[in-house]
């Protein structure tokens, strides 16, 4: 049971958190990446956006099974596990996301009949997991040296009943309108007792993943209610935002 | 994929090596790698690196009901995962073996000595107890995963904190960690794996063996002990026979080795207490070094999004409004409703009797022409079954060119009549079943 330690605030830094209140203007977390931690797997990096933290590791291009080969391009195949219990439904569906992303721009022709393989471990989450868990991936994949069209990046936004946009949320930001059992007792009664609060966190939870080159929208995955317009306007602070996060790939890179 | 195999050459050369007294990364045949610890940002998660080999650890806790047969102790439960990345071998179907085993020896090292004291994880005695999960991941596999397995369990458990409970009469209280600190587990003893790789029908031995020297060993013994020199498992697999003063000779080596490994367990979770305690930075962010080429850190960056909602407004003026939405439900029954037509029924005459309307929620994939013809066919072969005749005559017909805009080429006479219309492929079946009635 991960317990939210960082909302005490008094014995939490402020890079531990990532929770302190934002000003008027967004702001993304601190960010590292560590690559090529690994020794076994070709490419790996660890990519750490306040306290959520992704492992991933590429194998490719390799050797493919037979039932699994496509003739003219490389198999994609993307493999997440989760840090508690066994893999569920949700991790499928994550997966699914990521591996279209990344088949939107690896080159795939370039290896035919061969296999690439990303595999990611959730190391700790604390919000934005699925962006973490693209930002990852593309840094794993350049480690590797899979040859690639553009890099691609993973943005979360997340929207206030209010309408307020929050960048790169942590998860208390990010939980989409809850009940919170405020009464005493381990047995847990029904919505109607008055004990029962209702937590207005988030709205609406939405992850982009964008390319490099122009900014484009690869994958978008959203959770929550929003207009069209809210729609637009957390695409463009999530290509603001991928700017920065472009940045540090290539200063991260440059070293 | 398929673990590349080690060359004649390689084993040699290590056998060799090892016969001279040298490893190839230059350690002393009883040294143990570098053991390095790191700690997340919530209790109980740990990583832990013996050379290259990485495991992560994470400690959860849940209330359930207790065991029938132990109405009054908690619940251990410990799960260790080769993950895909660890090797490129350890793919989900293919590591049953080395898995079971790991996972055995873990339990037995952990659950079986007692190191944990479950009485002290009982609520409410036969309705609620914690149930510990340790759900252990192997990241990077370079030999030895059962000592890094152990480490980082022992960690894991040792840093965990449990949420405050507190019983009064009838009623129980659960605290969350704003209200009250959460608790740690109680901890006799700290058991750790030591292993042995015995080479050459047990002549040679060598401690905390590397991936390489593990391929070449004849067998391994997994010695698991505590500081106060207590056997809590020992396990000797790979056939090897040892003698009895071989045995007591690694034991009293794991015995040292135990001893510094505890040493740096406590030491690594003294010092994240203190950073913790006194507010300083932790977590794994605070593990990358800072120096290293091949890490990147990045302080919070502000974005400024006060031209987004300018963008946004622009970006939906020049959209052109949505297309108009073309199909409205129809309401069969209450609790039966359609949306859209679907495609016609393409099953051949096998259906034929059981008049079947569209399916409910008709949003069937569109299926080629060449595929209706092609089911259509298989199912006439499986009803021609009658006479000896016919069976020919469908092993004939299974020779059909598919071309996806015409009727498949009938090459008897009898279907000739199919040929050219452009029918759908119930046609000519049926005209073949009224052949054989007449017959």
């Amino acid at each position: 049971m991960e317990e939210e330690m960082h909302t005490d605030a008094k014995i939490r830094a402020e890079i531990g958190t990532g929770c302190s209140p934002r000003g008027p203007g967004c702001s993304l977390r601190h960010f590292a990446c560590e690559q090529n931690l690994l020794s076994r797997p070709d490419g790996s990096a660890s990519f750490l956006q306040g306290d959520t933290s992704v492992l991933a590791g590429v194998y490719g291009p390799a050797e493919v099974k037979v039932s699994k080969e496509i003739f003219n391009k490389a198999t994609l195949e993307v493999i997440l596990r989760p840090k508690i219990g066994l893999p569920g439904v949700a991790e499928k569906s994550r997966e699914r996301l990521i591996r279209n992303t990344c088949e939107a721009v690896v080159l795939g022709t370039l290896h035919p009949r061969t296999s690439i393989t990303v595999v990611l471990q959730v190391v700790s989450d604390a919000g934005s997991l699925l962006a973490c868990c693209l930002n990852a991936a593309c840094m794993a994949l350049v480690d590797a040296g899979v040859p690639m069209r553009a890099l691609f990046c993973g943005v979360t936004c997340a929207l206030d009943s209010d309408g307020t946009l929050v960048l790169d949320p942590t998860s208390k930001q990010e939980k989409v309108s809850t009940w919170l059992w405020k009464g005493r007792g381990l047995e847990a009664k029904g919505p109607e007792s008055p004990q029962w609060d209702w937590l207005q966190e988030a709205r609406a939870v939405l992850t982009f993943a964008l390319d490099s080159v122009e900014r484009k929208l690869l994958m978008s995955s959203t959770k929550g209610l929003y207009s069209d317009s809210e729609l637009q306007q957390c695409l463009a602070a999530a290509q603001a935002a991928s700017q920065h996060v472009f940045r540090f790939y290539r200063e991260s890179l440059q070293r | 994929m398929k673990e590349t195999p080690l060359s004649n050459c390689e084993r040699r050369f290590l056998l060799r090596a090892i016969e001279e007294k040298k490893r190839l990364d230059g350690r002393q045949t009883y040294d143990y790698r570098n053991i390095r610890i790191s700690f997340g940002t919530d209790y109980g998660c740990c990583i832990v690196e013996l050379g290259k080999t990485r495991v992560l650890g994470q400690v959860s806790c849940e209330l359930v009901s207790p065991k029938l047969n132990r109405a009054t102790e908690g619940i251990l439960f410990f799960n260790l995962e080769l993950s895909q990345m660890a090797a490129p071998a350890f793919e989900p179907g293919r590591q049953s073996d080395l898995l079971v085993k790991l996972n055995r020896l873990l339990e037995r090292c952990l659950r079986n000595s007692k190191c944990i004291d479950t009485e002290s994880l009982c609520v409410v005695a036969g309705e609620k107890v914690w149930q510990i999960r340790v759900d252990l991941h192997l990241l990077n596999h370079d030999g030895n995963i059962i000592d890094a397995a152990s480490i980082a369990a022992i960690v894991a458990l040792c840093h965990f904190r449990r949420p405050d409970v507190s019983v009064q009469g009838d009623e129980v209280t659960l605290y969350t960690p704003e209200e009250r600190d959460p608790v740690p587990l109680s901890i006799h003893h700290m058991p750790i794996c030591v292993s042995f790789a015995f080479f050459q029908q047990g002549t040679y031995l060598l401690v905390d063996p590397n991936e390489r020297e593990e391929r070449v060993m004849d067998g391994l013994l997994v010695i698991a002990m505590n500081k106060h020199r207590e056997i809590c498992t020992i396990q000797s697999s790979g056939g090897i026979m040892l003698l009895k003063d071989q045995v007591l000779r690694c034991s009293k080596i794991a015995g040292v080795k135990v001893a510094e490994i505890t040493e740096l367990i406590l030491k690594a979770l003294e010092n994240d207490q203190k950073v913790r305690k006194e507010g300083g930075k932790f977590g794994f962010a605070e593990s990358i070094a800072n120096q290293r080429i091949t890490a990147f850190k990045m302080e919070k960056a502000p974005i400024d999004t006060s031209d987004v909602e300018e963008k946004a407004e622009e970006i939906i003026a020049e959209a052109e409004p949505p297309s108009e939405v073309v199909s409205t439900p129809v309401l069969w029954t209450p609790g039966t409703a359609q949306i859209g037509e679907g495609v016609e029924n393409s099953w051949g005459d096998l259906e034929d009797s059981e008049k079947e309307d569209d399916e409910g929620g008709g949003d069937e994939a569109i299926i080629l022409d060449s595929i209706k013809m092609d089911t259509g066919v298989e199912v006439s072969d499986i009803g021609s079954q009658d006479a000896p005749i016919i069976l020919s005559d469908s092993e004939e017909e299974e020779m059909i060119i598919l071309e996806p805009d015409k009727n498949p080429k009938k090459i008897r006479t009898q279907t000739t009549s199919a040929k050219q219309e452009k029918a759908p492929s119930k046609k000519p079946v049926k005209r073949r079943k009224k052949k054989r009635a007449a017959n």
